[in-house]
């Protein structure tokens, strides 16, 4: 399945990409994409371990499973106000 | 009514004033972020807010509207800007209406509170030496994920 990979402000900056799409197997989880992403080595290694994610504009615990099609928003610590 | 909203142009906040208020109310509450000229000792000479704006709107609608239950009123607007801002400029405006101070003062704080923590809002610094900085934001909250919550209910 194909899930589309969001990256804002540092993180942007960080991989030089606003997202991307990513192939992972069926049932996997938010921490199972991040482990795919890091694992390409430079500079995605660079992402935090365990980042904030948000799963379709909803944050999500890494545990949570995805789904073909959903939109995975890498979201640096906020800076509102 | 509560109202929030995610900009871009400059917040006129008597707009924003004028959306709160009505006659059972005798305390009427703006609170206003703006852009200062210094961090941390060194001098800036503006600020860029970016936001994952498809989320940063219902987030912070979601922040007023736990606000307004906060203290049993409907009267919170709340507008944030993004894009470059100059010193000075207001980057977020918060009203709130009340009865009584005591709950205009304590929606209108947990508003700004909790945009710092969850908003998915960002600033990038520009000093005055040229030189621009992400500013070091806060780790948003994420809940236990909803079947864990199940479980724990059993």
């Amino acid at each position: 399945m194909s899930v589309q990979a969001l990256f804002f402000a540092a993180y942007r900056d960080l991989l030089g990409t606003k997202g991307l799409a990513v192939d992972l197997p069926a049932g996997a989880t938010v921490a199972d994409l991040v482990a795919e992403l890091r694992g390409r080595g430079a500079p995605f290694d660079a992402l935090p371990a365990e980042p904030a994610v948000a799963v379709n504009r909803t944050y999500a615990h890494s545990s949570e499973a995805l789904h073909a099609g959903d939109e995975v928003a890498f979201i640096p610590p906020v800076a509102g106000g | 009514m509560i109202h929030a909203a995610v900009v871009h142009d400059p917040i006129a906040h008597e707009d924003v004033l004028s959306r709160v208020g009505a006659e059972q109310d005798g305390a009427v509450l703006l609170f206003l972020g703006v852009v200062r000229d210094h961090a941390d000792g060194r001098p800036v000479s503006g600020m860029r807010y970016e936001s994952y704006e498809e989320m940063a709107t219902p987030v912070l609608r979601e922040i007023a509207e736990e606000a307004a239950g906060r203290i049993g009123s409907d009267r919170v607007a709340v507008v944030h800007r993004v894009g470059e801002l100059d010193i000075g400029e207001v980057s977020v405006a918060i009203a709130v209406s009340s009865p009584h101070r005591a709950e205009a003062y304590d929606a209108s704080r947990y508003v700004i509170e909790e945009i710092k923590k969850r908003l998915p809002v960002w600033k990038k610094e520009h000093y005055v030496d040229g030189t621009q900085e992400w500013v070091a934001g806060t780790v948003p909250p994420v809940r236990e994920p909803a079947s864990a919550t199940r479980e724990n209910a059993r």
